[in-house]
């Protein structure tokens, strides 16, 4: 037994021994082939990759592709390419930056704008290759230059670039967004996504806008060139191309004729105005104001007008429509009516008699109308405006009843609109009090908070979009459709176009009787009541719903007297509209800061949307801009 | 005086006595001949030599306190290990860092932390164990549960996805089994099975997956994004010539032509400045390496320390072989260091102890012969 398990043991041992051997074996192969192979590179192929390496013969140049082209619903170029010489230093192999730039100022001028630009770039993309010292060379500076280059002994190369360029500057400017360098965080992303590669030659990116929110489809694909050069880098010859394919055009939904309309009514007031297709949730304009010129960010922005747009009081950068949030003042109200018919807390008829306020716990909430406006039923309500009506309905439903409701409609909720940055407001509720917080007695929920978001003030924070949303709703009879700005991509390569289906997100859980209901009374609104004024003479019936937002507390006691407020602390003017009233082919919403009045400021610029649009009617003494075609037209980059 | 200097030379000898000095001579080669290509790829960055040294100084230690844990302690890690590994393995999947396209980290506090990289050690430990422990009574069936305890981590690793590590943990993992004794037959139906069911695989692939393997496979295919490394570290190795272009003086390295050329493909950095000559040399080294842990190997009384020392040794190969066959360019790139040349201190940590356990093996040789 003990020396058969003896044996056993030595026959293992042996085995193991063998095994030891064999691996032994293997790694002498293994090794050796990688000798042969060090052999073969080394001294059969020596001469072929001693000539690569020594003068870096063969080098892969990538060949960015074309950037696509963003057009309007009717076929307008809104942003395109073209081509332009700039004058490129290459960093690493300068000894002095600032010697390099003067002796380059004696051939070709450098403002001391270039050179701030310059020293930014420098500072924001430290391992770029090379870096544009100018842009937009003219013909005798590039030949200039040509005649001279000699003397930087390839630190300093004119290289021809494509250029984004927007033919209608300030115009959309927060819906195209703008380009700007591929920074580290940009890079970054990239390379998380394992896309750097197609990126290599390309040094802008849409940062904000559709550029940013459509870049992968706008991009298209990297080509590249196997190109022999010399030992200071030049190209002699390519060996090898393959071409770059251009990037897919963006159609937008948007109509830039309408859009030019809504921000010619705009002028120089702040604010935001949207529009959208009932039927679809199609934006048909998206006016944020004041806008900038995306044209200003495509080759570096100037450090002097970036810091003039980050600091100026107006934060023209600001998208208003999705990342600004106002209280709805009363175009909540029809809202309101909506969320009381369905909860059986009113009717049609259901009258109070309206004194001017409404008493709640020792304390008055004012109506808007000194004196009150009488006898209100539902219908009057929504067509004078009665603060007193809605302060009422609001203490009988409760905060609860009324945040469920309006989750409904979308306030509150990001619309999923395809742009970067939109926000979700505040729908006021007790549960976002705790969450909002921290206090204990800031947590709590007091009834007399409930009545002022009756009237749609309080805590109530919503996005232009989502009250152009919920107009939209309202308008085709009930169904939320998710907004959205583009309307097909174009793959130029194939010629196929793909069209992008608007998203029903659910139908609100709303009698279609009560939606027709409140339509009627927002009909009304623009015959006799507060957007009479404004819509008197129209050749088309619509609906509407004049809203004004204070941005200041007004104390117990005290009046609000216009003139003696601040600009910035006048009330927003805001207003929802849709039309034609039978079957609304546009809705929308404007909100215009310290505007005053819902029916003076914001009112009237809807009037013109309204007319431009049902009936081609441009306002006296405008004339739609053209797009300034100072540059030369698109080309081909390969 | 005198009384003072014989503690002194016990304490001496105390800090050698466990330490192999042929394996140390090899080892401490390696990372000098490392350290000069660091040095020379890292014009940009000379703190990084600094840092690497560091990295070393406390590889070192590591490597120390290991060689003076005996087997049979070794041992009773070997479960907790594995199992902790496994654990962070999963963990990693459900809930890891993506870096990179990658999920391979996890955070811990403030710092993070890659789980894979233990298993390379882990699991030849885990086998070793498992196969001692049935060492009387092998038969199909421990194969079996051994090739499962082998697949599991792997799988995962493969998933994050890491080709480099899951390679070189299966592999490890493959030579326990290997040396245990697996018979030649069931090897050889493995293999054949694995290539038999390579056509039905490509056939249900999507046309994206398939071109990516082919990229793997011909890296020209894609010569801005993965074939850029292949075509300029080939151009590397072959510039480099029998003698090298001289230290500091490789033109692909400095022109930056070579990316990642601190860790993976510091190979190409080296080779284009000590040319075949210094290739022979490495080559020569990593040889001695290898055949010393197999000898370790041989000479170990009892059947863990035989399977995790040959498991080592070949372990130190298969880094070797695939990263200078990958930079190269007859093997697809995957991410696998340089062993004891690349910079990093995890990898350089993971080899260092690697070597640990073989200095532990070889000094406990007799003590538990039966």
């Amino acid at each position: 037994m003990h020396s058969a398990e003896l044996r056993n043991y030595e026959r293992e041992l042996h085995q193991f021994h063998l095994r030891i051997g064999i691996a032994g074996v293997v790694v002498l192969v293994a090794f050796g082939l990688l000798a042969a192979r060090f052999f073969f590179l080394q001294v059969v192929r020596y001469d072929d990759y001693a000539a690569r390496a020594e003068d870096n013969r063969i080098s892969i140049v990538p060949v960015p592709p074309n950037r696509g082209l963003i057009l309007d619903r009717n076929g307008i170029v809104m942003a395109r390419n073209y081509s332009g010489y700039t004058l490129e230093i290459f960093p690493r192999k300068v000894a002095s930056l600032e010697r390099t730039i003067d002796e380059i100022a004696e051939l070709i001028e450098i403002q001391p704008r270039d050179r701030a630009r310059f020293r930014k770039l420098l500072a924001e993309s430290r391992n770029a290759e090379s870096l544009p010292i100018r842009t937009r060379l003219n013909d005798e500076e590039v030949a200039k230059f040509a005649a001279n280059r000699y003397r930087f002994g390839g630190a300093v190369e004119i290289k021809a670039r494509l250029f984004r360029q927007y033919p209608f500057d300030e115009i959309a400017s927060h819906v195209i967004g703008y380009m700007g360098r591929i920074n580290q965080e940009d890079q970054e992303r990239l390379e998380e996504e394992g896309v750097d590669a197609n990126y290599r030659g390309t040094d802008s990116i849409g940062k904000s806008g559709v550029e940013a929110s459509y870049q992968n489809e706008l991009h298209g694909i990297t080509g590249f060139e196997q190109v022999e050069i010399d030992a200071a880098g030049r190209g002699i010859r390519t060996l090898s191309r393959t071409p770059s394919q251009p990037g897919n055009n963006i159609g937008l939904t948007l109509d830039l004729r309408l859009q030019q309309v809504a921000e010619s009514a705009f002028g120089e007031r702040r604010g935001a105005a949207i529009a959208l297709e009932p039927s679809t949730g199609a934006v048909l304009a998206f006016v944020s104001k004041p806008g900038f010129d995306p044209n200003q960010f495509v080759d570096g922005i100037d450090p002097q007008y970036w810091s003039e747009l980050n600091n100026s009081p107006d934060r023209p950068l600001y998208n208003r429509v999705i990342a600004g949030a106002y209280p709805p003042g009363s175009t909540f109200k029809p809202y309101m009516a909506l969320a009381a018919l369905e909860a059986g807390k009113r009717r049609y008829n259901s009258t109070i008699h309206d004194p001017g306020y409404f008493e709640f716990g020792g304390r008055r909430f004012r109506d808007s109308k000194p004196g009150g406006n009488g006898v209100v039923d539902l219908y009057k309500s929504i067509v004078v405006s009665s603060d007193t009506y809605y302060y009422m309905v609001a203490n009988d439903m409760g905060i609860d009843a009324i945040a469920s409701f309006m989750k409904n409609f979308g306030f509150g909720a990001r619309t999923g609109i395809d742009l970067q940055g939109e926000v979700t407001g505040v729908l006021p509720s007790p549960e976002w009090k705790v969450k909002r917080f921290r206090r204990p007695e800031q947590q709590k929920w007091y009834p007399g908070e409930t009545i002022s978001i009756g009237i749609g003030q309080g805590y109530n924070s919503y996005t232009p979009i989502q009250l152009a949303q919920a107009v939209a709703t309202l308008a085709n009879g009930g169904m939320v459709y998710r907004p959205h700005l583009v309307a097909y991509i174009d793959n130029p390569r194939s010629g196929e176009r793909r069209y992008l289906e608007p998203a029903r997100v659910h139908r609100v859980p709303v009698r279609a009787e009560y939606i027709e209901f409140v339509r009627r009374a927002m009909a009304g609104v623009n015959k006799e009541g507060t957007g009479a004024r404004a819509f008197a003479g129209a050749q088309y019936t619509s609906g509407g719903k004049t809203g004004t937002a204070q941005v200041i507390g007004i104390k117990q006691g005290e009046k609000y007297i216009e003139s003696r407020v601040e600009e910035r602390f006048r009330d927003h003017s805001l207003f929802i509209a849709f039309a034609p009233v039978e079957s609304p082919r546009i809705a929308l919403a404007i909100v215009v800061e310290n505007g005053g009045f819902g029916a003076r400021a914001a009112a009237p610029i809807a009037r013109t949307m309204l007319d431009y649009y049902l009936l081609g009617k441009l306002p006296e003494g405008m004339s739609l801009p053209t797009p300034e075609d100072e540059v030369e037209e698109e080309k081909e980059s390969d | 005086m005198e009384l003072a200097r014989v503690p002194l030379r016990r304490i001496a000898w105390r800090l050698v006595e466990g330490i192999d000095s042929t394996l140390l001579m090899i080892i401490l080669s390696l990372s000098m001949l490392g350290l000069a290509a660091l040095f020379s790829a890292s014009y940009d960055n000379p703190a990084r030599v600094v840092n690497q040294v560091a990295n070393l100084a406390v590889a070192l230690a590591a490597m120390w306190i290991v060689a003076q844990v005996p087997p049979q302690t070794m041992m009773r890690f070997a479960l907790p290990a594995y199992a902790i590994g496994l654990a962070l393995l999963v963990a990693v999947a459900l809930a890891g860092d993506v870096v990179n396209g990658a999920r391979r980290w996890l955070h811990v506090g403030v710092t993070r932390f890659q789980p894979s990289e233990m298993m390379k050690l882990a699991l030849p430990l885990m086998l070793a164990w498992y196969f001692h422990r049935n060492e009387s009574s092998l038969r199909l069936r421990n194969f079996v549960l051994g090739g499962l305890l082998l697949a599991v981590p792997t799988a995962l690793i493969l998933r994050q996805p890491d080709l480099g590590t899951a390679a070189l943990v299966g592999a490890t993992g493959f030579f326990v089994i290997f040396f245990a004794g697996i018979s030649w037959r069931v090897m050889g139906g493995l293999a054949l099975l694995g290539a038999a069911s390579l056509f039905p695989l490509w056939n249900f692939m999507h046309d994206y997956q398939r071109k990516r393997i082919l990229t793997l496979l011909d890296p020209t295919q894609d010569p801005l994004g993965a074939g850029y490394h292949i075509i300029q570290s080939t151009i590397a190795v072959g510039s480099g010539g029998i003698s090298g272009k001289g230290w500091l003086n490789g033109t692909q390295a400095h022109l930056e032509f070579i990316p990642e050329r601190h860790t993976d493909f510091i190979f190409a950095v080296f080779s284009e400045e000590f040319g075949l000559i210094g290739n022979g040399v490495l080559l020569t080294l990593y040889t001695l390496l290898v055949a010393r842990g197999l000898m370790i190997a041989a000479n170990a009384p009892t059947i863990f320390a035989r399977l995790l020392a040959a498991s080592v040794a070949l372990m130190f190969f298969t880094y070797a072989f695939v990263n200078m066959g990958m930079v190269s360019g007859i093997l697809p790139v995957v991410g696998v260091p340089l062993p004891f040349l690349s910079y990093g201190g995890t990898a350089l940590l993971t080899l260092f102890i690697g070597a640990g356990i073989l200095m532990s093996i070889q000094r406990h040789r007799q003590l538990v012969q039966t």
